[in-house]
Order: structure tokens, then sequence, then C-alpha cells
């Protein structure tokens, strides 16, 4: 019972950490709060799921729903430009775009609930421990791990991740260096909008997708920036964890207030670091 | 905002100008009066609709315009008190004016926990967090079903039956707007509305003149969730029936487009906000389901090309003109 609880809440922390890791790098680095990061990963599962029933291949949804996510955060870069350096009006924005897609998916996908398929190796149940466990939900885990190694080499071992790194903590310092933040922007907003695609596919598969799942999801990706503070990889590993757990042993016990159970520690963080464990004022 | 000082920043004092004042609130009071007389019953409906909706778009700039906190829970607080109205009345078959008394309890009571949580914040973060809080509430409405009725929410007649006819519910939602639109238009040119004014402007310089920004700020957001709550009264007396989607963000969304169209920090433009995205939502919805598309596109649209509201836009163009 405990380590089933375990497990799920652990699998469930490496899809939130795909969704959020994202979400972080583009508040820390361009201090956008990009609303429409649900919204994306909907539409990443959507598109996953039509490419995947269509094709009969996982990885043709993954790889589609990466692109078209990818694609529609160009669109929305573009739109942002108007608004250049104006936070609010930002977040405004993005506010109303969410809007716009949840609005264009329940057209192009109505309100039923879907699945992406999923491969056949990755069905059914793994058994260790005296314990059968799905393999799908074992493969997010590992899908989750993998994405976290690669980003931590990514942002400690390439020339970008370091112009990230200095961006987050000083954007305007690092264009007087003589580099061109806006390319590093650009990147860094398609890497996060890549990653909503990865976990739109790969969560549609075991969370399901209905018309109310990108606010469900924006509401756990909120509550991990908040834990682990904007811009920082640690800061997403741990608010994910944290918000997993809590939101699965939350339902085991209080099955109806689950929700209620993360804003618990949010709560008590914020009245003592209101920027978030390892968040740093600018 | 230096042309919202010129237009309330002067009291009331006894000047001619405010002599013209006077009268021309007494005019517009006493045509919204004959509203019941002269429109149809669907425009009389509608019109009670702007008014509750023009309260909850008053409370939103009470933070957003002068304390410089752009909220996105006031939907969530609004709806809280509608819950609460329809669970009194449907659910436990209570009196009409003390399930009324509750839900603005309610609602003040989780005003009070989510300022205690966000008055430390500022800018993004404030609103953020309230987007985070409102969202809790929009959760558990969904899915605590033994008592919200989740998905397919509570119906029922909840208006007292002194209220019952249209056009005396149209009256009782007038007057308790006016006696609140005049409370909070006292409230922001008190010396407490200037303190929060100060606050927007440099919150740590109102500090070290000695103000507990703090605790102004908390008050303020109460008072304002007090507000939204009145208004999520009225809604209850209004629809008789409440669902997840009157404490979603997109009430939250539309109350605050409502303020930054009517033009953010000028209270009255959230009347104007109400009136022009209440008639638009009633003209999309009849050749179009689509309603979040254009709320979304509206919301988009305002934030790139005007950005400080319609009515600011006009204004700033008039006074253009005015001196070139």
């Amino acid at each position: 019972m405990s380590l089933l609880q375990f497990l799920n809440g652990l699998t469930f922390a490496a899809l939130l950490f795909l969704v959020a890791s994202g979400f972080t790098l583009i508040f820390g680095l361009m201090r956008i709060v990009n609303l429409a990061h649900g919204a994306m990963y909907l539409m990443g599962g959507y598109v996953a799921y039509a490419a995947a029933s269509a094709s009969g291949s996982f990885l043709l949804g993954l790889s589609a729903a990466v692109l078209a996510v990818a694609a529609l955060g160009l669109v929305e870069q573009g739109l942002l430009r108007f608004v250049g350096g104006n936070e609010l009006r930002q977040v405004l924005l993005t506010l109303g775009l969410a809007l716009m897609l949840n609005d264009a998916a329940l057209v192009l996908f109505g309100g039923d609930t879907f699945s992406v398929p999923m491969p056949a190796a990755l069905q059914g149940a793994a058994s260790f421990l005296g314990l059968f466990y799905p393999r799908y939900r074992l493969f997010v885990l590992a899908a989750g791990l993998l994405v976290l190694v690669a980003l931590w080499l990514v942002m400690h071992h390439t020339r970008l991740g370091a112009l990230i790194r200095a961006g987050v903590d000083d954007a305007e310092t690092v264009q007087a260096m003589g580099i061109d933040i806006r390319k590093v922007f650009v990147a860094t907003f398609m890497l996060g909008m890549a990653l909503a695609g990865i976990a739109g596919a790969l969560g549609g598969a075991f969370l399901s997708l209905y018309p109310t799942a990108d606010s469900e999801i924006l509401v756990y990706s909120l509550a991990v920036v908040i834990i682990g503070g904007r811009g920082s990889l640690a800061g997403a590993v741990v608010g994910s964890l944290a918000v997993a757990m809590l939101s699965t042993y939350g339902q085991v016990f209080f099955p109806e207030l689950s929700y209620f159970v993360i804003f618990g520690p949010m709560a008590l963080l914020l009245a003592f670091r209101p920027l978030g464990l390892f968040g740093r004022t600018t | 905002m230096t042309a919202a000082t010129g237009a309330d920043g002067l009291a009331v004092t006894a000047s001619p100008r405010a002599h013209r004042r006077v009268g021309w609130t007494a005019l517009v009071l006493a045509a919204l009066a004959l509203v019941p007389f002269v429109l149809p019953g669907y425009f009389t409906s509608l019109a009670t609709l702007m008014l509750i909706y023009a309260l909850l778009a008053m409370s939103v700039d009470l933070l957003a315009g002068y304390a410089g906190r752009t909220s996105l829970c006031h939907g969530a607080i609004f709806g809280t008190a509608t819950y609460v109205v329809m669970y009194m009345t449907t659910t436990a078959g209570g009196n009409p004016w003390l399930a009324a008394l509750l839900g603005l309890v309610a609602a003040i009571l989780v005003g009070a926990a989510f300022a205690a949580l966000a008055v430390r914040t500022t800018g993004v973060y404030f609103l953020l967090l309230t987007l985070a809080l409102g969202m809790v509430v929009w959760g558990i409405c969904q899915r605590w079903t033994s008592v919200s009725g989740g998905e397919n929410g509570l119906r029922g007649v909840s208006r007292p039956a002194l209220l019952a006819d249209p056009s005396v519910f149209y009256w009782f939602v007038l007057a308790v707007g006016v006696v609140a639109t005049l409370a909070m238009w006292r409230l922001v040119c008190s010396p407490f509305g200037l303190a929060l004014k100060g606050i927007r402007e440099s919150e740590s310089r109102m500090r070290s003149v000695g103000y507990h920004t703090t605790w102004h700020l908390f008050l303020g957001f109460v008072f304002s969730a007090a507000m939204a709550g009145l208004a999520g009264v009225l809604y209850a007396w209004f629809n008789s029936f409440v669902s997840p989607s009157t404490v979603a963000l997109a009430q939250s969304v539309k109350g605050l487009l409502m303020v930054i169209v009517g033009g953010v920090g000028t209270l009255f433009g959230g009347i104007v906000g109400s009136v022009l995205i209440i008639v638009l939502e009633n003209v999309a919805s009849s050749f179009t389901e689509r309603w979040s598309m254009v709320l979304g596109a509206l919301f988009v649209l305002t934030m790139i090309f005007a950005p400080e509201g319609i009515v600011g836009k006009l204004r700033s163009h008039v006074a253009r003109r005015a001196s070139p």
C-alpha cells in the first residue's frame, strides 16, 4: 500500500517536473509567467492522441506533439513581442491566449475524455518487490529522470545553459556583454514549449485528456514554481516532488479535498520565503 | 494615472462643479430606476446582470487600480458567496436572507485567508498566487460533489419571496449597488484609500513614512472581497443556479477584463466595462457558442492595442486634442 502510493507520487512528480521545468525556465529567464502553459500541455496531449491513433506509433505522436506545441510557442512569442517589457500585460496576454487555446481544443476535440494510446511494450504491469505496477508509469518516471539529467547537462555544461543561468540572474548585463539575449529567449521559450509538448503526450496516456485538464496542470505548475522558486532546476525538482506527494497522499486521506492539501505547505512557505525555496531576488 | 487624479482627486466640495456632478448623478440614477418601465423583461434582467457585474468589477478595481495589486481570485470569492447562498437555500433549505448573510461572511473569510497569504507579494507574484488560490476554490467545488453537486452544480429558487418580481429585484440590486458604490467611493477618497494609492506608487516609501502597509493592504483586500461577495450573493439570487464555472478562472478574468476595458483605477470605469462586456457577451453568444474564444481574443487585443482601457484611451485621446 505505502510503496504503491509512493510510486504513484514519484511518477506523478516526474510528469509535473516535465511541465513545470519549462514553465519555471521561461519565468526565470524572461520574467514571463506563461499562463498558456497548461493549454499548451493539453494541446500537446491532443495532438499526440490524434497523431498516435492515426499512425499507430506512440513515438510519432510524441514528436508531433513536440513540433506542434513548439510552433504554437513561436506564435505566442511573436504576440508577446508587442507587449515587451511590461510584466503584467505579458501575463494577461498569455491568459487570453490560454482561453483561446482551451476553446480551440474544445472545438477540435469536443468534451470527451481521450487517452493517448500506449505502445504495446509499455502496457500491462511489471512485477517487482512483490508488487504489480503499471509499466507505463515507470516509463514516465524514467523519462522524467532522463529529461532532468539532460536539462542539467544543458544548463551546466553548454554555452546556452551558461547564458540561460546568467540571464536568469541579470539579463541586462548579459546583453551588455555583447550577447544577443533575444536569441537565448527564443531558444528557452522553444525548449520550455517542447517540454510542455512532451509532458502532454506522456501525461495524456495516464492522466487522460479532457477540457479542464489544462487548468489542473497549470495550478500544479504554479504550485511547483511557488514552492521551488522561479528559474531553478533544483527548485522544480523539489517543488514537483512536494506537490506530487502531497496530492497523491491527499487523495488517499481526503479524496474530495485533495486540491486543498497542496495549498497548506504553499501557504506556510510563502510566509517565510515569498520567493520560494530556491528563488533569488533580481 | 495623471488624467485620473484630475477627475477624482478633488473630493466633494460646495463648488458649482460638485453641484453639477450631483445633478448628473441624480439624473443617471433616475434613468436607471425607470429601466423596468421602459424596457421589456429580458433587458431588465440584462440590466440587473450588468449591475451585479459592475459591483464585481469595481471590487477588482479597488485592488488593481488603487492598491496596484491585480487579483485573479475575485471570481472565486464571488462564486464562494454564490455557492454558499445556493447551498443554504436549496440543500439546507434555509432562509434566503440568512443565506445571503452567510454567503457574505464566507466571502469575507475566504478573502481574509487569501489576503493573509497574498499581501506580502507584489506584481506578477501577487497575480500568480491569487490565481492559484482561486483555482483551489474551483478545484474544491469541482470535486467536493457531496456538497457542491460537482459538475451538475446546485439549482433551485434562492431569492426571497419579497423580491420574486424581476422589476422589484432590479430595483433592489440597483439600491444595493448604489450603496456599495458610495461605500467604495468613500473608501478610495478617504485617508485609507489615499494610503493605498501611496502603497501602489511605492510601498517601501509608505512604510518608511510610518504606515503599516501590510495591514492596509490586508484591510483593502478584505473590503474588496466583501464587495465581490456581495455581488456573488446577488448573482445567486439572480441566477438560481451555480456550477463550477461560476468560480472558474474565466469569472475572475471577466471581472478583470471589465476593469481593464473601463480603465484601471477609475472605479466607475468598472460600470462602463461591465455594460460593454455583458452587451458583447450577449451579442456574441447570439451567433456563436465560442464566447470563451471571444473573451480570450479580446484580452489579447486589449493588451496589445489598448492596455489603458477604452475609457482611458478615449480620455488620453481627448486630452491630446484639448492640449496640442
